[in-house]
């Protein structure tokens, strides 16, 4: 029996989380369902990036998670901006 | 101890957000229903494990999360908003509900 602790636990259901965000990347009908599905998955992402610092106590992947919350703001609103044609 | 369990309290909480974000973008109907439950949980649930966060790790750390959570709440409505804008005037309508606020603004 594999012992699994709390944050441990957090992480594998943030990562769940993540992978069904991708099931509307991969299936969604029209082009606003991706990129709100891609956007969904960056901010869980960010959260999964701070928490998995803790666990592996890295405290460099805070760094990591405040560049990656500032480039996707940045990447989601060219995208928005290239959808309404526009760029 | 009183901090780190409610750091880990925290952190239950916002896993259960960002879980219930996601469920909510696979079971509704139409694109702004899903956007309406994904944003709003999505921020929560990261603000929520942010603070637990910043809670059990206290000094230069808690300073870097609540840093993300300042990013968070100015990006994440921006760019929902400016997705749905694009999305509307690219003809994107929703399948439930007959009442269209923004058509007489639009045309």
């Amino acid at each position: 029996m594999i012992e699994i602790s709390f944050l441990e636990g957090v992480v594998i259901v943030i990562t769940v989380a993540f992978l069904l965000t991708f099931f509307r990347v991969i299936k969604g009908p029209t082009t606003g369902d991706r990129f709100i599905a891609l956007d969904a998955a960056t901010t869980i992402t960010t959260a999964l990036l701070v928490i998995l610092a803790v666990v592996y106590e890295r405290e460099w992947l805070i760094d990591v998670a405040v560049i990656y919350a500032l480039l996707s703001f940045v990447t989601i609103i060219a995208i928005a901006r290239y959808l309404e044609g526009g760029l | 101890m009183i901090s780190e369990l409610l750091a880990h309290l925290l952190i239950a909480v916002g896993t259960f957000f960002l879980f219930v974000g996601a469920v909510g973008l696979i079971r509704l109907p139409d694109m702004f229903t899903r956007m309406h439950a994904t944003t709003k949980c999505t921020t929560l649930g990261a603000m929520c494990s942010l603070l637990g966060v910043a809670l059990l790790m206290q000094g230069s750390v808690a300073v870097k999360a609540i840093l993300i959570i300042i990013f968070l709440i100015f990006g994440n409505p921006t760019s929902a908003h400016a997705i749905a804008r694009a999305a509307y005037r690219t003809g994107t309508r929703m399948e439930i509900g007959s009442y269209d606020a923004f058509k007489e603004e639009v045309e």
